[in-house]
Order: C-alpha cells, then structure tokens, then sequence
C-alpha cells in the first residue's frame, strides 16, 4: 500500500492503495465511477478503455501505480459544463449503440484516436477500432460517428 | 444539443414505411430505472396500487394481468409511466413498447417513461426473448392503453357534461369539439390515482391508418445515458452501504466434482471473507481485483466426469444420441416424389456451438433487508429468476424482488441467471450485500450456447427442374425454422434429438440454450445451401429458382425486393462474381439476404463486401430501431458464418476468451442496405432475430459462387475454405 497521485478528469486525486491494483477496479470500486465498464479482464474487448496522458489504455491490465502523476480521463469526464462532447452527440444522433455496454470504452478510444488524427480517413478509423469489441453489431453506425465527430474535434479535444 | 431529423442512420438505408419519419425532442433525460427513482413519481400508495394490478389472474398459472392499471399509471402533471416486465437488452423495447402505449393513449411520447423488468412494479412477463415484447406483448399492451383511454373519456364526459362522442384527445387533453373551451386534461382526470373503473367490453385498438406516433423512427431514450457512462447495468449498482465482490470456485470442466479444497491461503489475506456451503466455494473482498487474488490462492481437487467427446466428434456423437425423431410438417408422399425425380441430391450439414459472448458478463448485485432479498441482475427473465430464488432459498414471494438494470446484451443467453441465485445465495449466507460479476472465463464455462447440429437433406429435381421431393432431418436444432416454405409436392421435416435448448440436457456436453433465433439460422444454413444446390444442378439461377419453387406471396414479394435493391443480375451459380441469396422465416418476419463475397484463394479468408436485406414485418413500430436490429443482426450473423466456433475436449471448454474465440471486427463489416416493405394491413412481426437467420447460408452460396467451392459446415473458416477449395 503507498499513496498514489493523479489527475482524474481534471481533478488532483490521491488514494492510498496496493499500487498493483488495476486501474479498472480502482475506478469502479474504489471511486465509484462505473462507467468504465469490465469486459474480459484481458485487455481484448476495449470495453475498459480510458486516457492515460492522451493515449488510450486498457485500464483492466494497466496498474493504478503505472499513472502515478499522469492525467486520466475516463468517459465519465468527457462531457463538460453540462454538454456532451461532440463525440457522444455524434453517438446519439447515429444511434451509435445497442445494449451501450461497450460504448464508453468505443467513445474514448475513438477520442484518443481523433486527437492524433483529427483528419483520419474511414479506413483508418475501421482499422484503428478493430482492437474494440461490439457485440450487438453497431460497428456501421460506431464508424459513422466516428467520422462525423472528427471536423469537431479537429485541431484540439473541443 | 441539437436533435435533428437529417440523419436516419446509414445513408444507403431506405425505409419504405407509412407516416412521418422525425425525431420528437425528448425534453429531458429518462427517468433511472433503478429502484429508488420510481416511487417519487407517485403520488398516491403506488406501490399497494400497482401490487393489486400486478397480480396475474388465475392462480399459480402465471400470465399477463387483465387489469390495465399493471401497466399504466398517469400521474397528476399529466405525466405517464408504462410498467413492463420486459428489459432492455439494446433491441429497445424501451423507446418501442413506450411508443405503442403513447399512440392508445393519445398521449406525446416524450410523456411516458417506461420501466421495465422490476418484479415489484411491473407486470408478470415470461422473458425478453423470441422476438416476443412487440408482437405478442404489444397488443396486451395497447389493449390496456386503449381500456384507460375510453375511461378517461368517460370520466372527461361526466365532468365537461359533455357526451363522449363529442370528445376528441390530443396529447393528453381532452376537449369538447364543439366547444374548445372545454377541456380537461388526463392528469386532472386521474389526479394521480389508480383508475379504479374498468370496461366490460375491450375497446377496439387504434387502427393502424390513425397511428401518429407508432411508424416514426423515434429517439432511443436510452441515448444520454448510454454515451455518459451514467446507464447502470446490474455490476454498477451499489446498495447502500457497498457490496462484497464475490468469485465462485468454478471446476475445470462441466461436470467434474470437487473432492478436497483447500481455503487457507486466501483466508489469511486482509479483508478477505470465505464462504463454504455444500457445493458453494466463495471468497469475498470489497475490491474485485483482490477478490481475484484471493480466488487465485484456493486448492481445490476435482474429479473428471467428462463425455468422450471433443469439437471433432461431435456431429457423430450427436445423430448417435439423438432419437428417431419426430415429422413437424410434411405433404404428399415421399416415395412418390422420388420417384418423380431425375437425380437425387443428399447431403450433411453441420453447425458447431456457438457462444452468445455478449459484452456484459453475467452480473448481479444482491442485498438483504428484513428478511426480504432485492437483486439486481442483467436477466432476460427477471420473473422466472424471482421464481428460482425463492426455491433456492425457499422465500415466498413477497421476500424476492429482482429488478432489471440495464442489460449489456443478451441474445437468448442471459435467458439462464444462475448468477442472480449465486449473488442472492451469498448475500444471505453473509449477511451482507453481495455482487456476483463473472469472468470472462466463466461467462464461456457457463454459457449455453447454440448447440452444434447435424442436417441430412435429400431432394430431387423432376424433368422440368422443379423440386420434386424434398427429406429434411435436422438433428439438435430443434423446429424452429426447420420446415421449409417451398412449393414441393412430397416433403417431410423430421426433428430428432434435443431442441435448441438442448431438450432433456443429457445430450450435450456443454451448456445449450436459445441463442438469437434459436435453431433457425442453423435449419436455414441446411436448407437454403440446399435449395442452392439444386438450383446448380438446374443450371438455373438462384433467385430464379426459388422464384419457380415459390408460391407465398409475402416470401415472393421480399425475394424480388431484395434483387431489385441489391442489382441482381440472374446467372446459375458458380458464376464467379461472388454472389449469393438465402431466404427465411422468423418469428413472423419473413427476410431475405443478398451478399457479394471476396474469397480469398491462396489464405481461405472471406470478406463480405456487401449484405442487401429486405424484410416484411408486418406493422412497422420503430423503423429506426428495426433498421437497427437489421444491421446488427447482419454483422453479429457474420460470426456464426465465419468465425465462431466452440473449442472442447470432453466437458472443458477450450475457448475461454477473445484471443481464441473470434468475434467479427470492424474490418469484416460490409456495407449494409436494407429495405423493410411496407405491411400495415398484417400486424407487427418480430424485428430483433429474423434477418440473422439467412445471413450464413447467403455467404456460403456466395463462396460457391465465387469459387465452386462447396461448404457444408459452419462456421466457414479459412481453413474449411481452403480444404473446400482443394475438394474442387
């Protein structure tokens, strides 16, 4: 057990816990933020998937000591201010999900992606959210969303 | 943000459906479905009031209640909440059933909420499956609003002092048509209260010509949440006070017993709690992960009771155990027809099991109060697992709720909820609240997936290429979709062997159940690979063929929608360009799939390049939300043709992840085009299960299209590919 220090959606955050823990548990059982969601504890699904300093993790195979200082995001931080991001508006509008169980975990993969390449083309996008599992099919709509949330995101995460 | 109604989903999508197509603006974010939101929407005992609704007629035998009030109540502001025990799996019965009871009601659809799947509040229902919560709960559904909505005009009557067919309702309002002054609104009818009146006669349901709001791609309500990460499925809930995280020693294989076990190491670790009773081996930590540490410290010996059989030796296994069978349909005389016939065409077809791998594990969250155990669970049942509680723990009724979270998919497989008595078992024997979330490997272990099935077909063609005869036996698929819909003079289908759900349970060595459509995409795999080879040896193209051997109008009728969508271009197979076409029958839906394939010669690998599908369902409620089902169908369906498959030896399942067990990707997706047609005078059909039904067999008739190359077995991997190629 050691104190570990980070930034979770914008705010400092310390907890004093086995630094081998994974994030995932942490997240969800220690600071009750559910919305990251548990999928295969493999690293497989994508279902976990949150920002670690921008670049998207798989947060059940990723140690809560390895983002001592870092900044994390979770789904739960992507909307500010009361308003969605474009991301999850263009979720909604493309009807981007079924059972939504995968969908936070499709949103911030797609978000770390479109911060690297706002201007990624449709193939690009496909190949980059192979790694994210869908159970229920909405890969057609997932990537529609996907593609029409870019031009909002371009040049910055706003 | 902005709702518009510029976006209907896929661009290439085409809705061919009565009525405006727009988005009604919710006004708010739907109401949480969970146990503690309901109550304050109430102003009046709801929970007595609903109770006496809720209860089903006619004793122990459970059906729906005949009292609309179990399904309705209008609050004093006007506001409507529609109590139904079905769950939202993502096939959103959520937005569609609310639309059925705001189109009754004449209410607007940003007026209801609905809850689903709380055994408490809502009424009795047998399970979200089959396609069902539309087409056979629907009318019950709208018999009720269409009950309340002729009292409430007779109450609206009395107390304008106007007679009441000089009344009309819009959103909620009733007023005098001859004189618009006159008005009182539904919530000042009610004043919250249960409508204590009912009607000897059933008022007549609202024709479909009148409907406003069923036929009109609504919103999800379920969309906010969903992209927030605010939706909670049964993992997510905390009841007051936390819950333990329980992990459950599982055997290395179905079937083995345990005989030693060992909890000591894992005892010895801080905060961990160990449960033992009977065959219960439990260790409990207020954090999962070090739940799992714990798990990993239990010795445990195990006897091996497994079945001499393995994912090889199935298929024999399986026409060995099975029985003789039984004829589901049959016409004419067989003997007759073969002897009509020029050439007979016999062949086997196999299917292997197949996971239902939803997203969400199995997951349940219990706690105990006074005696009584709430659970929330991510169920497809939560009535029969209420009932499988109180036997568990021998509770009567009134001392189990289950409540019915969000539900992260489901596809026939959260049908079983063994998780939901596991958590309630462990929340009692502790004292404490408890969350049951399976592993990924467990949710493998004791999935019960689609069994493997066996087909054997013979049919003949006679002199005019017509299918003379037609001698279907399909062994552990079950009747669903079996018999075939052709125009064949002498034909029988026999069923032999355990059903999709696996019948007496002896015959598999695994876990089987209802998985989406059960039975019928496997039947259609059979039957439409068939009729594709007997259109070959006609030298006759394929849609072609069906169109001669067909004489029902609704199965023409989407067969030639089909081609027109899709282009097809008549040429008898193997043309070489990688097309192909099966047809099928489904929970009342009749679909039809058109696919192009590239196959890949020297890897055996298979892209789907492009799915056509036309579909009649009948009414259409949501054509938003049936486009939907339609495209996930087909890209779920590509799974089962291609990839997925069921490793095991003898009682262990060998495929225990998604590093094994390959689910489609992003890259496999064609592009999907579907057309639904347009039905209103046949009422709505199912929408969640029919187009995955021949989505297999249109792919394996488009690899002997493109190639020659016949498959007769799924899931058709590179590798059956290859070995199919190097047959010729």
């Amino acid at each position: 057990m050691r104190p570990v220090s980070f930034t979770l959606n914008g705010k400092p955050t310390r907890l004093t816990v086995d630094e081998k823990r994974m994030l995932l548990w942490v997240l969800r059982d220690d600071l009750g933020l559910t919305g990251t969601k548990f999928g295969c504890g493999a690293g497989l699904c994508g279902s976990c998937t949150v920002l670690v300093n921008n670049q998207a993790i798989r947060s059940c195979v990723t140690a809560v000591g390895d983002v001592e200082g870092k900044q994390v995001l979770t789904i739960e931080g992507l909307a500010r201010d009361g308003r969605l991001h474009p991301l999850q508006e263009a979720f909604v509008k493309h009807a981007a999900f079924q059972c939504g169980y995968c969908t936070p975990g499709m949103i911030m993969g797609a978000y770390a992606f479109l911060l690297k390449n706002p201007k990624a083309t449709r193939a690009a996008v496909i190949k980059e959210m192979d790694s994210h599992l869908c159970r229920c099919g909405s890969h057609v709509r997932i990537v529609a969303a996907i593609e029409a949330a870019a031009p909002a995101m371009k040049g910055g995460a706003r | 943000m902005i709702l518009d109604d510029d976006n209907l989903g896929d661009e290439c999508n085409e809705l061919v459906v009565d009525g405006p197509t727009t988005f009604p603006v919710d006004r708010r974010e739907f109401v949480k479905l969970t146990a503690s939101g309901l109550l304050l929407l109430f102003t009046v005992k709801p929970a007595e009031a609903l109770q006496e609704g809720a209860r089903p007629q006619g004793g122990a035998r459970q059906g729906y209640p005949t009292d609309f009030n179990a399904y309705l109540h209008i609050g004093a502001d006007g506001h409507v909440t529609c109590l139904v025990g079905k769950v939202e799996l993502g096939q959103g019965p959520m937005t569609s059933l609310g639309q059925l009871l705001a189109e009754e009601l004449d209410v607007p659809m940003a007026s209801v909420d609905v809850v689903l799947g709380d055994t408490d509040l809502c009424p009795w229902d047998g399970g979200t499956y089959g396609s069902l919560s539309v087409r056979v709960f629907g009318p019950v559904l709208r018999q009720a609003g269409a009950e309340a909505r002729a009292i409430l005009l007779q109450m609206a009557s009395e107390r304008l002092q106007v007679p009441v067919d000089r009344l009309a309702v819009k959103a909620g309002v009733v007023s005098d048509t001859a004189d618009a002054r006159k008005t009182v609104t539904y919530g000042q009818l009610t004043e919250g209260k249960r409508i204590e009146r009912h009607l000897d006669t059933k008022p007549a349901l609202k024709p479909v010509k009148a409907f406003t709001i069923v036929g009109t791609a609504v919103r999800r309500r379920d969309a906010i949440d969903k992209v927030t990460g605010k939706a909670k499925y049964a993992g997510d809930i905390v009841p007051p006070g936390g819950a333990l995280h329980a992990r459950i020693l599982r055997p290395p294989a179905l079937g083995a017993t345990m005989t030693q076990v060992d909890t000591s190491a894992a005892e010895k670790l801080p905060g961990v709690k160990v449960v033992r009773d009977a065959d219960l081996v439990a260790v409990l930590h207020e954090h999962r992960d070090e739940a799992d540490a714990a798990l990993a410290l239990v010795k445990a010996q195990w006897t091996r009771n497994d079945p001499a059989v393995d994912d090889k030796t199935i298929f024999d296994y399986l026409v060995k155990t099975s029985d003789a069978g039984r004829t589901v349909a049959q016409g004419g005389n067989l003997a007759e027809g073969e002897k009509l016939a020029s050439e007979v065409i016999e062949h086997t077809y196999e299917d292997s099991y197949v996971a239902h791998a939803p997203m969400e594990p199995h997951a349940a969250v219990a706690a105990v109060e006074n005696g009584k155990v709430t659970v929330w669970a991510g169920t497809q049942t939560p009535f029969p697992l209420k009932n499988q509680i109180m036997q568990a723990l021998r509770l009567p009724a009134e001392k189990v709720r289950v409540i019915t979270p969000y539900v992260g998919g489901g596809f026939g497989g959260k049908s079983a909820s063994r998780q939901g008595v596991e958590a309630s078992r462990l929340a009692m024997l502790t004292g404490k609240p408890v969350r049951v979330q399976w592993s990924r490997e467990e949710e493998f272990l004791y999935d019960t997936f689609r069994p493997a099935a066996v087909m054997k077909i013979r049919a003949g063609l006679d002199a005019s290429k017509a299918i003379a005869f037609w001698d279907y036996k399909v062994y552990c698929a079950g009747e669903r979709g079996a018999a075939h819909f052709y125009n064949i003079p002498h034909h029988r289908t026999v069923t032999a062997g355990g059903s999709w759900s696996g019948g007496g349970g002896s015959q598999h060595p695994l876990g089987v159940g209802p998985w989406r459509a059960p039975g019928a995409s496997t039947n259609a795999f059979g039957r439409e690979t068939h009729i594709d080879i007997l259109a070959a040896k006609a030298a006759t193209d394929p849609v072609a063929f069906r169109l001669r051997n067909l004489t029902d109008p609704r199965m023409i009728r989407v067969l030639n929608a089909a081609a027109k969508k899709f282009g097809w271009t008549p040429k008898a197979s193997p043309s070489g360009r990688g097309v192909g076409v099966a047809c099928g029958i489904d929970a009342g839906t009749y679909d039809c799939v058109m696919v192009e394939v590239a196959v890949n010669k020297a890897t055996g690998k298979v892209q789907v390049k492009r799915v056509v599908c036309a579909q009649e369902m009948g009414v259409v409620v949501n054509p938003e939300g049936a486009m939907q089902q339609i495209e996930g169908c087909l890209t779920m369906g590509l799974g089962y043709a291609l990839s997925e498959e069921v490793h095991f030896k003898g009682g262990e399942v060998l495929d225990r992840n998604f590093d094994s067990y390959q689910l489609p990707l992003f890259s496999w997706v064609p592009r999907i085009e579907a057309v639904i047609l347009d039905a209103p005078d046949i009422p709505a059909q199912g929408g969640g299960e029919p187009p995955i039904v021949p989505l297999g067999a249109a792919i394996g008739n488009a690899i002997f299209d493109a190639t020659g190359a016949r498959l007769y077995r799924m899931a058709m991997t590179p590798e059956r590919v290859k070995a199919a190629l190097a047959r010729g």
